[in-house]
């Protein structure tokens, strides 16, 4: 295997265990013949991968300009309100995990976030209570 | 000027998922008629054409293949630019979303002129969503006998705008950190893995099959002196239809946010994304071209309401955290920049806020590595020459709140 497979590799790991390890980093490194402190670089690199544990669901809040017009700051407080945690953090269930993050490209959905892969645009804070219902 | 849908004409017209309907409406006709030409007269034709890349940075399409295909080296790389990272911009998720088989097409001419074997598309994490769809097309315009000689692979990000930039996608692609390469060398010569690579942005490869089945001379009689084509906008913020729009470039911005997406009292408009230049109200007639003002097609609206101090604050947030942190200027100075811009918007503004921004601009602009650090000062200067009273303002209002608690002790 050669290195170009290593981002692929350490998604895969965040994929299937909810974030990357330090035991999960150092049998990537091991695979690859890499010094263990390239794995940490490039995972600690990417917004999207965690070397902290998160819940079951990620919920990105978009924070960038043109959902921040059409009222993003407002979402994002009513996900704080929905679930009591702040971003960065996980509820207690582990049912999930709330990030800001910076334009998913969806801004003629403004205000928009995603859930795992998926997005949802055009959000009112009522919209966002009914759409976190449908997780487990 | 109307709308005028080239680019996009299949779009909601055929089946994302299946290849024949692209078929039905010509699609493939580009292709076949390029295997019946030599490379060298594929790249004279799009090298005619005028087109320029739609990433951002607007480089001749036709010269940077010429440079790769004469590009010595026996393995050479095509990559497709999916990262659209740029804040305001959706036009490549557009693309994807309804016509992924324009893009194969595209490709597989590009492929054919500079002479690649293997491709590379480069999508962003945050359209994961595409994934599935993008590798049927792929998959089906294969089985199809379209992409013989080009073997497309796609690549996925994990959520970093700095990997759009082409040495940093390549750099992230070889399983690095996503950090700017030094340049020389320049891509066409020693790209991904040390081969001759040529990046372009989705919404480039999709201009080919058009230049190649019309013409350089039916291309080139749209748009203006340097910019030929038609453009896809992405129209967002204060206005009533968001979306994108295709046009002819040169087209009329107040056209555009206006007539088309329904803009009304607007105080400025951002065009180009994050680092793009600013047009204050008094001047929305600014046609929209490389000559003047265009950058990845992003328009965002600001109306009336709009403060533009917390907006300048909020832009500078977004380049400081993407900041691949590798050369100075740009981690540094867009530091900085938070810093000042930030006790402007709370309030605890200092004379000479005004000054240490033109001045560290001007330091950026000179020795940042790679785009975005050069082009991150470009709303901060664009606004304190247009909108310079609501600096003077904000420091007048700090210096005046500071007054106050002096008096209360
Ligand atoms: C900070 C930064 C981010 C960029 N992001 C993108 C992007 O998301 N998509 C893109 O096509 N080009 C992006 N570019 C431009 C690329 O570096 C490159 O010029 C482009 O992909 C070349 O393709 P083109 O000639 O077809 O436009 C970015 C440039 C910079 C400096
Ligand atoms: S700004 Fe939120 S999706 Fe683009």
């Amino acid at each position: 295997m050669e290195r170009d497979q290593l981002l692929g590799m350490i998604k895969e790991e965040q994929a299937k265990n909810g974030s990357v390890s330090d035991g999960a980093m150092a049998h990537i490194a091991q695979t690859l013949h890499l010094p263990i402190g390239n794995v940490y670089g490039v995972t600690t690199f990417y917004s999207f991968l965690s070397t902290r544990p998160l819940g079951r669901h990620v919920i990105h809040i978009c924070k960038s300009v043109p959902c921040f017009l059409q009222n993003g700051a407002m979402m994002a407080a009513a996900i704080e309100k929905e679930l009591g945690i702040s971003p960065g953090e996980t509820t207690s269930d582990g049912r999930f995990s709330f990030e800001l993050t910076n334009c998913i490209g969806a801004c003629d959905q403004a205000p928009a976030m995603l859930v795992d892969d998926e997005v949802y645009g055009d959000l009112t804070p009522e919209k966002i209570g009914e759409i976190l219902k449908s997780f487990e | 000027m109307p709308e005028k849908k080239i680019l996009t004409k299949n779009c909601g017209k055929i089946d994302p998922g299946d290849v024949s309907t692209y078929e039905a409406e010509g699609g493939f006709k580009a292709l076949e008629k390029t295997l019946r030409i030599s490379p060298e007269e594929v790249i004279a034709e799009v090298k005619a054409s005028g087109l320029r890349g739609r990433g951002g940075a607007g480089f001749p399409c036709g010269a940077k293949w010429e440079l790769a295909r004469k590009s010595k080296g026996d393995e050479k790389v095509l990559i497709c630019n999916a990262d659209e990272g740029e804040v305001g911009t959706f036009k490549d998720r557009y693309l994807l979303q309804h016509d992924p088989f324009s893009l194969m097409e595209g490709m597989a001419i590009a492929g054919y002129a500079i002479g690649a074997g293997k491709g590379y598309i480069y999508l962003r994490s945050e359209y994961h969503y595409l994934l599935e769809g993008l590798q049927k097309a792929i998959d089906q315009s294969k089985e199809k006998g379209y992409l013989k000689d080009l073997e497309i692979e796609i690549r996925e990000g994990a959520g970093a705008y700095i990997c759009g930039e082409e040495s940093a996608l390549m750099n992230s692609i070889e399983g690095k950190r996503g950090e700017s390469r030094f340049r020389p060398p320049f891509p066409p010569e020693s790209g991904l893995f040390e081969k001759p690579t040529i990046i372009n942005n989705v919404e480039t490869l999709v201009n080919v099959p058009h230049i190649i089945q019309n013409g350089s001379e039916w291309y080139g009689a749209m748009g203006t002196d340097e910019s030929k084509g038609t453009k896809l906008f992405c129209v967002s913020g204060d206005v009533a239809r968001p979306g994108v729009y295709e046009m002819e470039l040169g087209c009329d911005l107040k056209e555009l946010v206006m007539d088309l997406a329904g803009a009304k009292e607007i105080k400025m408009i951002q065009v180009g994304g994050s680092t793009g230049g600013i047009i204050p109200s008094d001047m929305l007639s600014t046609p929209l071209a490389y000559e003047t003002i265009l950058g990845s097609g992003a328009v965002m609206v600001f109306d009336q309401t709009r403060d533009v101090v917390d907006f300048t604050y909020r832009t500078m947030e977004f380049l400081n955290e993407e900041s691949c942190g590798k050369c100075t200027p740009c981690r540094e100075g867009t530091e900085v920049m938070v810093g000042v811009l930030g006790r402007l918007v709370n309030g605890e503004g200092v004379d000479g806020d005004m000054e240490v921004l033109e001045e560290l601009s001007d330091t950026m602009k000179l020795s940042a590595l790679c785009g975005l650090g050069q082009t991150a000062p470009v709303p901060v200067l664009d606004t304190l020459k247009y909108f310079r009273k609501d600096y003077e303002n904000r420091i007048s209002q700090s210096v005046f709140l500071r007054s106050l608690k002096t008096v209360n002790g």
